[in-house]
């Protein structure tokens, strides 16, 4: 069993990380056959960088807290009062997956732009359109959550079904708890790792999501890798995706290690 | 829902209210909106400092590298002092008419575009008519009789390799049949969205016996050369070719020019030659945006691409400035940048946007049949 | 949410709050929909409006006017092919993504090492959505034919460089390196919620690793393989970038079309055309869930 366990996990590091060892390799490349770190040196330099990075990391940000508001109770609601409605919302929620993001970006501008459906008229509720008018970035983030919401319900819907909310839910009311209290402090700390998964993916996925931002003109990070790094030097835009890479699996890290610092131990006891 | 969530609700519902009531209109300069040329603003002078008020210019899917885009930008810049803003510099012709469409009355929406043949009768009503100053030095075939558009700089299809790896060079269609050159052959793309791929097919099929309104044969061509294993379907990019993937693209003249010079001091020695059997050629298009958020700089820009200075900059980027003619007859060419040149034998037609529309459907319905 | 007024101040048990709190009874139904509010109105605008918008445009014509001309030339090549080598690519990447991503997660979850878990989980997170052109720069860096590997594996006698990188084999390959992350993420909670308890238990009771897996495991962990593996389906349907780079078009897929319909440097944009096949992907996506809707109903039956 062990070594079945570590062949696969090996052949699968090696898999995965080869094709990342060819890319480094190729960045670091300089004149003739020497390497050199120059192309990741002069990549900090190229005007944008910092910019990209930290607005990229904002929406990041941004995403995993909105999409975890939104699902969670939604998501709590579904399984302890409409069962029956769950397919229907796990239906809705993989159509942001199909719609390609070259389609998904012409229909956002066609709808949300000047000349748009929604945008022609502007009554007072229609907030979102005028901030489009000043600032691509707030309906970045809303489509970004919309584009987080497949694995995001996916992951919480497979957690909720082995917690059986039902019964903690039940108890919760019994002690008195009141809503707000039984999601925060029953069902939230049962869903640690569905809602750690969920959240990685997000800010995984906003960080590398290129083709939408780019489409709608967005300065985030791999916006600029395609725009000032790669326009510079190919090797600084090779250099640039894995730094983007590498910073998003660093702050993953934190993340996981931080989010698991008091791991089963409390659920394990309550459970015997 | 209780008392707290209605009333955070209200409150981010006032905000929103709030900042939509802030949200100010961008100021339009109408006159130099609706100035079809110079003198309608009383000469040059009066555009520059109208442009300098201005201060910013949009200009989209501009690469640096690009028939010398970058220096041209940059000597903008530093001539008349106003930021340029290039956005998408990767991006398609079609991005840029979807900007226009897309981002009307906001002040991110482009002020110019550099488009293809294809693209420019079509919406024409997207765009503002302006004559430049050098306007007769336009040949009247190459720019609109109204003034909405115009074309700017030119190059001829070009077959690009590495010298390094390349024994005999090639010089024609006809040669990179030869089995030297299996798996190193690529395209800049798919040849149904990629002006450069497209333009290969079309050169081929000139090669091979087809014409401008045939694009058959450069479809067959390409599907033995795919299926001799030469041509590989990899994009030729910067970065596919400086790693080596790709050893021999055909591309414009003007990219593989600038490819020479991106790849010095590399492990890849480029060199450039225009084929002889297929000789194909085509222009980019100006245009100024009905609804640029920066009418005088966009006119100014104008004004600056299709002065001597402009277009001879266009020339040290190895493309062929629309007023090439005129220069040589006035005198005003950078000889050293036209001897630069590479080499053309024989006059190419520049294919019309009905035979273009034509070919592109033709090449739709039968590529990939071809090159799977 | 509720509509009762709970009395909340009292400690201890309040019976009467008990089986209000959960059941869903009929005449509850109508109030329960009101939960679901936040999410339908945030969908409705942020997802709905864009896709009315590709459907409404699927079945217009550019001068406005109703028409089905855009979805009767996908009956024709090359969208049809296209059509069937997108669904052949989802399907093969999916299955294949998630028989090997769930071993992976096995082999993860089965391990004592914390750290491990914690590498692996944010690795997948990062590769999932690693893709487009620097994907398919990294694999023909590795395996092209200039490649550090190609380089290698000739010194023992392997030529990776017959192995078309860009046919579409090779692009299944590219695929699933981020379509078994993908899965190895997704169904990683699931596997965890599979308790030990159940395996001692069901020990306890005299059964062996393949009942277990057969009256245990198996019917907890089907619900949530097949939903995965219905979103490695989905996500590949969408992917294109990486497509783009590696076969230019010789591999006819539809969010390659998609692209090239919507943003060409060749001809103007065919944005019905672009829309219909956007609303195809749509309608693949649905009647694939209707199939997975029959499978999950089949697998809960097993469960029992």
């Amino acid at each position: 069993m062990r070594y079945a366990r570590w062949t696969v996990l090996g052949l699968a590091g090696l898999f995965f990380v080869l094709p990342l060892g060819a890319s480094i390799e190729f960045s670091l490349r300089d004149k003739g056959n020497g390497h050199s770190f120059s192309a990741w040196r002069q990549m900090f330099d190229v005007p944008g960088f910092t910019d990209g990075l930290v607005t990229s990391l904002i929406l990041a940000l941004g995403t995993m807290i909105l999409v975890l508001a939104l699902m969670i109770p939604t998501v709590a609601w579904l399984h302890l009062r409409l069962p029956r409605w769950r397919r229907t919302v796990e239906t809705i929620c993989i159509l942001p997956l199909v719609i390609p993001p070259v389609a998904l970006a012409i229909s956002i501008t066609g709808t949300f732009g000047a000349d748009g459906v929604v945008g022609k008229q502007t009554p007072w509720f229609f907030t979102p359109i005028t901030l489009f008018g000043q600032q691509i970035l707030p309906i970045l983030l809303l489509e970004y959550v919309v584009l987080a919401l497949p694995f995001t319900y996916r992951t919480l819907d497979a957690g909720m079904s082995s917690i059986s909310a039902a019964t903690l839910v039940e108890a919760a009311r019994n002690l008195g708890a009141s809503w707000p209290t039984t999601l925060l402090r029953v069902i939230v700390p049962n869903l640690r790792t569905p809602i750690l998964s969920a959240a990685i993916l997000g800010g995984a996925m906003v960080l590398g999501e290129l083709t939408l931002a780019l489409l709608l003109f967005a300065p985030t990070f791999p916006v600029w890798t395609i725009n000032a790094g790669a326009q510079a030097d190919p090797k600084i835009g090779v250099a640039a995706s894995m730094l983007i890479l590498l910073v998003s699996w660093i702050l993953l890290m934190m993340m996981s290690l931080l989010g698991s610092h008091r791991p089963n131990k409390l659920a394990r006891r309550a459970a015997r | 829902m209780n008392r707290r969530t209605v009333g955070l609700l209200a409150g981010v519902l006032a905000l929103g209210l709030a900042v939509a009531g802030c949200s100010s209109s961008s100021s339009k300069n109408s006159k130099a909106a609706s100035a079809k040329s110079a003198a309608d603003l009383g000469g040059m002078d009066q555009l520059a400092a109208a442009a300098k008020k201005e201060g910013t210019l949009n200009v989209i899917t501009l690469p640096r590298t690009w028939a010398n885009y970058g220096a041209i930008m940059d000597d903008f810049t530093a001539k008349y002092g106003i930021k340029i803003t290039d956005a998408n510099p990767d991006g398609t012709s079609a991005d840029e008419i979807t900007a226009i469409k897309s981002l009307k009355g906001q002040s991110r929406a482009p002020d110019v575009v550099d488009i293809g043949p294809a693209f420019t009768t079509v919406n024409k009503n997207l765009f503002a008519p302006y004559k430049v100053a050098t306007w007769n030095d336009i040949p009247d075939s190459q720019k609109d009789a109204d003034g909405a558009f115009y074309q700017d700089y030119g190059g001829y299809v070009s077959i690009g390799y590495d010298a390094n790896r390349i024994k005999t060079p090639p010089t024609s269609f006809a040669d990179l049949k030869n089995p030297e050159y299996k798996g190193l052959i690529g395209l800049q793309g798919d040849p149904t969205q990629a002006g450069a791929g497209f333009a290969a097919v079309y050169a081929a099929s000139l090669a091979n016996g087809g014409s401008l309104d045939d694009i058959k044969p450069g479809i067959d061509y390409f599907g033995a050369l795919k299926q001799s294993g030469n041509y590989i379907t990899v994009a030729a990019t910067k970065a596919s070719v400086e790693s080596g993937q790709v050893g021999v693209t055909i591309d414009w003249d003007y990219n593989q020019v600038a490819f020479v010079s991106a790849l010095k001091g590399s492990k890849v020695d480029w060199k450039v030659v225009v084929p002889k059997d297929g000789l194909y050629a085509s222009y980019y298009n100006q245009a100024i945006s009905a609804t640029a958020p920066h009418p005088a700089a966009a006119r100014l820009w104008e004004e600056y691409l299709y002065s001597a200075e402009g277009q001879n900059l266009y020339l040290k980027g190895a493309a062929r400035p629309v007023t090439l003619k005129a220069m040589q007859t006035g005198g005003t060419v950078d000889q050293a940048a036209l001897s630069a040149l590479p080499a053309v034998s024989g006059t190419a037609q520049l294919a019309s946007e009905t035979q273009i529309d034509k070919a592109k459907a033709a090449l739709v319905a039968d590529w990939t049949k071809a090159v799977s | 949410m509720t509509v009762a007024v709970q009395n909340v101040d009292t400690p201890g048990v309040n019976p009467a709050a008990a089986p209000r709190a959960v059941s869903s009874g009929g005449r509850r139904r109508g109030a329960g929909l009101i939960g679901l509010a936040p999410f339908a109105v945030f969908v409705g605008f942020f997802l709905g409006l864009p896709t009315y918008k590709i459907v409404v445009g699927a079945l217009h014509g550019p001068d406005g006017s109703w028409t089905l001309a855009s979805v009767r030339q996908l009956a024709h090549d090359p969208y049809k092919d296209a059509l069937v080598q997108t669904v052949k690519l989802s399907l093969y990447t999916a299955l294949l993504g998630g028989a090997l991503g769930l071993a992976i997660a096995f082999a993860v979850v089965s391990s004592t090492s914390t750290l491990l878990r914690h590498v692996v989980s944010t690795a997948s997170g990062v590769l999932a959505y690693f893709g487009g052109v620097p994907l398919a720069f990294a694999f023909l860096a590795t395996m092209g034919p200039q490649g550090l590997a190609t380089r290698w594996l000739v010194h023992i006698g392997v030529h990776l460089e017959r192995f078309q990188l860009y046919g579409f084999n090779g692009l299944t390959l590219v695929y699933l390196y981020f379509q078994i992350p993908l899965m190895v993420l997704v169904i990683y909670p699931a596997l965890e919620g599979l308790r030990p308890q159940w395996f001692e238990a069901a020990r306890n009771l005299g059964a062996s690793r393949a009942q277990y897996w057969r009256f245990v495991g198996g019917p907890v962990l089907l619900p949530p393989v097949l939903g995965a593996v219905m979103l490695l389906f989905a996500n590949s349907l969408a992917a294109y970038a990486t497509a783009r780079a590696l076969t230019s078009g010789s591999i006819p897929l539809l969010s390659v079309q998609i692209a090239n319909t919507l943003s060409s440097n060749v001809g103007p944009s065919q944005e019905n055309l672009g829309y219909a096949m956007g609303l195809e992907l749509i309608v693949i996506v649905a009647l694939a869930m209707v199939g997975y809707s029959l499978l999950q109903r089949r697998a809960a039956r097993w469960a029992g």
